[in-house]
């Protein structure tokens, strides 16, 4: 008979979970008590929490195991996503507050919806048991959806979070019908037990799993904004506020990916051949829909929205050649993704000024004479977007399409790769608007980025070109957490 | 650490100093790119005279990168790529030289910008691991990019885009070429691939060898550019500033034809056989249409951009016919256009830095108040024309030989590609150096400044240097092209072998 009291090594291996949703209920009660005028200080306890969520995570992986027995892995593969996710929150949170103190609403319920939001993202990357994933994934959800409308009186905000609500409760609808079908098929939610059962020819060929994978799959696709169930993103990121639409394009992504390859690469591993359609062509549809979308846009948010689908697309692409080289690609895609994207959303939101009202591409003209520093950082955001080599961005679709080619996807990399070119169009635009046209003589004042927002996209820049330059370690680190054979 | 990494990192550092400078300092940042530069010439001629002829590949540097997959830092130099590197750090001085009145806005980051362009040039002919190939050839593609956007003339945008998403449709398809490779393979390493290929555990299928053979011509032939690939290079060119056509010219077209020789050839022997009489046909086609075209331009630079595409015609025609005379003539060949290219479009900088027109017909009687630009401008243009002790008539020749070896229809058209180059050279320097001058021209133009002198006169030495002394270079290009040649004979069908050893019963 096992305990259920939870030991102290257990305790350690969710403690990056423990404590953000600690902090988070401080910050809420710290603002009811002391009143609404704490924001900045609220802001700075978030950073403080996610550094420390950071470090826990860190000393989680030092334990590796299983804890609550066996709801959650503590494995690599958890600490890799939670330190992606958490690094995501901590960009954001740098450039939040002077945004929100613009927008005059630095209130700790955001900062609050941001902790819960990550927590539920760390416990997304680490669960181990289908009902606990699907909880985490309610948490990390649901928060979002609030972030998203966190401008009350703003009605595009407004617009993004019903959008976003609705459309994201449908798709977490699907994956619970998935993950009940896969019960009743496999007759547990431990992935584990899923994996030994569906080993087993007579499992394997229920018309049930094959049902449930394509559900569960439609539940992950809607939240990494992967075709055909795209459409709520670019709608979602133009009207949420700025810092909010950087973090959902970022930590919900990368851990409903987690969730995903978790799911797929251990428990329905087994019955690959039920699902690897659905992907390639999931995968395909997404980069192209997303590349030649964003060849449209105006808007620079809604451009950012339709790139980072693409971007998913490229990602799917590592799912789709199922393996545990494709598993890793994906990881260190995401990580380098997670900072170019974040770093250009910052500068979407540094610039965006109060309201909102500087978010076209051509109102970014001639920043390089206005800006320099912002300018170059964003040219580097950009090109690792592009794929330049010597960027994050880079490497990543190099892995990503060598695990595809070892996996014998000829066609998907050379259209995947075709796709990659065509989306160096949009983001040359913005490069084009920044520094070969020169600024119009009655521009708006545009006042250097303060402290905070310079510390994100500095640390960005780093990550982006770290990855470029130096990837061996992470991916290192990725290929030996990516065998998630339980 | 030797020799060539020094050369290939000092640029770099200049990038990385020029960044940190403040950029209200002009005169200073222009001195010390040109130091950086300078610098790096001076270094790079000691690569000329250490260059001993021998093993494959000389100061070789190899260091591992990333881990896995095995990525690595190899560089090396051969007769092929030596005097490439040479070309480039020659001529980035010298495109500093000619932008210092020239260029006037952003000055920090035109500078900064142009050693990083030198950086990635210089990898890309002294790289020999794929990956590290790809990352410079794509690192040079950003500055150059930003070159002709921020520094060009009206049509720089559109030009700017173009010439970026060219070369990156091509590009895309060479890293799958080259991940597939690697993934047939399990080395991204070139020298590697080599020994596995002459130990015959590398060999395709036909279909396969065609289509990686196909990734990788793709790439290079948009770059060098083919006919019909080529319609990127009169936008880039034309609206490049000065700096920048002289470098995409000289320079960024020979990484094509540098990839053609070292990767398509000893690679995919079989298919580059298959392919080679189509490619010769467009190599021909493109010899006569560019020259044709370059013969109505009314625009100055356009002319010469075309009488590119009409050069590198003979580049490609020349590797091609797989003839050592043929393959010998595209390499002197290369370096020939990069000398009397780049200075035909340094001197057409020069008249429109005076005038600010690059129609042929706003000029006229430019030899009565410039003579020495004059007389400048007429040993280039017969270089270019290929008039014999000039250089390109020893490219053009060894070509047209090779070409006659294999098939005497090819040489003659070729030829015609000479004869149109004299005509469409000597018209316009008719058009803009004699005859009456007009107002504007009398007014505006004055003789070559001190500093142009200085960019000038290197080049010219060259031209006569290679035009009667090609004996100093020859012999490097000749022997790498021997073993590149006897590669590409090789046959790489398919062969059946018994894996399983015959003895395999211990006595």
């Amino acid at each position: 008979m096992t305990s259920f009291i939870p030991s102290g090594v257990e305790l350690l291996r969710l403690l990056p979970e423990i404590l953000l949703v600690l902090a988070g209920t401080v910050v809420l009660v710290l603002e009811g008590v002391t009143g609404a005028r704490r924001g900045r200080e609220l802001g700075y306890l978030t950073l403080a929490t996610l550094l420390a969520a950071l470090a826990a995570a860190i000393a989680a992986y030092r334990q590796p195991g299983p804890a609550f027995s066996g709801l959650i892995a503590s494995d690599g593969f958890a600490a890799f996503f939670r330190v992606v996710v958490i690094a995501a929150a901590i960009l954001v949170t740098l450039f939040s507050g002077p945004y929100l103190r613009r927008e005059g609403a630095e209130r700790g319920e955001y900062y609050a919806l941001l902790l819960y939001s990550a927590a539920g993202q760390c416990l997304m990357a680490s669960a181990a048991e289908l009902i606990v994933l699907f909880i985490a994934l309610e948490i990390s959800s649901i928060a979002s959806y609030v972030l998203a409308g966190y401008l009350r009186a703003d009605r595009r905000a407004n617009e993004a979070a019903v959008k976003y609500f609705l459309l994201g409760s449908f798709a977490s609808a699907f994956l619970l019908y998935g993950i009940a079908l896969l019960y009743g098929a496999a007759g547990s939610t431990w992935l584990a037990e899923i994996r030994a059962v569906l080993r087993t020819p007579a499992a394997a060929s229920d018309s049930l799993v094959g049902t449930a994978a394509a559900l569960i799959f439609v539940g992950f696709a809607f939240k990494v904004s992967a075709a055909p169930f795209q459409i709520w993103a670019p709608d979602v990121y133009q009207g949420a506020p700025a810092p909010v639409a950087a973090f959902l394009s970022a930590g919900p992504k990368a851990a409903a990916f987690a969730g995903l390859l978790r799911v797929f690469m251990s428990g329905l591993e087994p019955v690959t051949a039920n699902w690897e359609g659905i992907v390639w062509v999931s995968a395909l549809a997404t980069m192209v829909i997303g590349n030649f979308a964003a060849l449209l846009q105006s808007n620079i948010k809604r451009l950012l929205a339709y790139s980072s689908i693409a971007h998913a697309g490229y990602v799917m692409v590592a799912v789709a050649a199922h393996s545990s080289v494709g598993t890793a690609a994906a990881m260190f895609y995401l990580a380098a993704y997670v900072f170019m994207n974040v770093g250009a959303f910052a500068v979407v939101s540094y610039f965006a000024r109060q309201g909102e009202r500087y978010v076209q591409v051509e109102d970014l003209t001639g920043l390089a004479w206005r800006q320099p520093t912002v300018a170059a950082l964003l040219s580097v955001f950009l090109l690792s977007l592009i794929g330049v080599p010597l960027t994050g961005g880079f490497f990543g679709k190099f892995y990503v399409f060598k695990a595809a080619l070892e996996a014998g996807l000829v066609w998907l990399t050379v259209l995947g790769l075709l796709n990659s070119a065509v989306a160096a169009y949009y983001y040359l635009r913005i490069l084009v608007v920044m520094y070969m046209r020169e600024p119009a003589e009655a521009t708006a004042e545009l006042r250097a980025p303060t402290g905070p927002v310079k510390a994100a996209l500095w640390a960005s820049a780093f990550g982006t070109l770290f990855l470029g330059i130096f990837p061996s370690a992470v991916l290192e680190f990725a290929t030996n957490a990516a065998a998630l054979k339980p | 650490m030797n020799l060539l990494d020094a050369v290939l990192f000092l640029p770099l550092a200049g990038f990385l100093i020029v960044l940190l400078l403040p950029r209200e300092r002009e005169e200073a940042l222009r001195r010390l790119a040109l130091g950086f530069a300078a610098a790096t010439f001076l270094l790079s001629l000691g690569l000329a005279t250490g260059y001993r002829a021998g093993g494959q590949f000389a100061f070789v540097t190899d260091l591992p990168w990333i881990r896995s997959p095995q990525i690595r830092y190899h560089v090396g130099l051969d007769g092929l790529s030596l005097w490439l590197v040479l070309l480039t750090t020659l001529l980035t001085p010298i495109g500093i030289l000619v932008s210092w009145r020239y260029i006037s806005k952003r000055v920090k980051e035109f500078y900064a910008l142009f050693l990083l362009l030198e950086f990635g040039l210089i990898g890309v002919f002294v790289a020999l691991d794929l990956i590290l190939f790809y990352v410079f050839w794509e690192v040079s593609l950003v500055p150059m990019y930003f070159l002709i956007g921020v520094w060009g003339h009206e049509r720089r945008i559109y030009a700017a885009v173009k010439f970026f998403l060219f070369t990156m449709a091509g590009s895309v398809l060479m890293l799958a070429a080259i991940i597939y490779l690697d993934t047939y393979a399990g080395t991204f390493d070139y020298v590697e691939l080599l020994r596995l290929q002459a130990a015959g555990n590398l060999a395709f299928r036909r279909t396969e060898g065609l289509l990686l053979f196909l990734g990788f011509f793709l790439a290079f032939a948009i770059k060098v550019p083919l006919f019909p690939l080529h319609t990127w290079l009169p936008d880039a060119h034309v609206e490049a500033p000065t700096a920048g056509s002289v470098m995409l010219a000289s320079v960024m077209l020979k990484m094509g034809c540098y990839g053609l020789l070292r990767f398509c050839l000893p690679l995919f022997p079989q298919a580059s056989r298959d392919c080679a009489p189509w490619i010769v046909a467009l190599a021909i086609a493109g010899i006569i249409y560019g020259a044709l075209v370059a013969l109505v331009q009314p625009n100055m630079k356009k002319l010469v951009a075309y009488t590119s595409v009409s050069h590198l015609g003979f580049v490609v025609l020349g590797i091609f016919t797989f003839s050592p005379l043929g393959a010998d003539g595209a390499v002197y060949q290369m370096i020939n256009h990069g000398i009397s290219t780049g200075a035909l479009f340094i001197l057409v900088g020069y008249l429109y830095e005076r005038k600010h027109s690059l129609e042929i017909a706003d000029y006229g009687g430019v030899a009565t108040p410039a003579p020495n630009l004059a007389t400048v401008f007429m040993i280039t243009a017969l270089a270019s024309a290929g008039l014999p002790t000039l250089n390109n008539f020893v490219g053009e020749y060894l070509v047209l030989q090779g070409a006659a070896q294999v098939d005497f229809r090819w040489a003659v058209l070729a030829a015609t590609g000479v004869i149109l180059a004299a005509a469409y050279m000597l018209w316009l320097y008719q058009r803009v150096f004699f005859g009456p001058a007009p107002e504007a021209v009398r007014t505006h133009v004055y003789d070559l400044t001190r500093r142009e002198w200085t960019a000038m006169l290197p080049l010219v030495a060259l031209m006569v240097w290679l035009g009667v002394g090609s004996e100093t270079f020859l012999p490097a290009i000749r022997q790498t092209n021997a073993w590149i040649l006897e590669r590409s004979r090789a046959t790489t069908e398919i062969r059946v072998e018994l894996r399983m050893p015959l003895q395999e019963v211990r006595p």
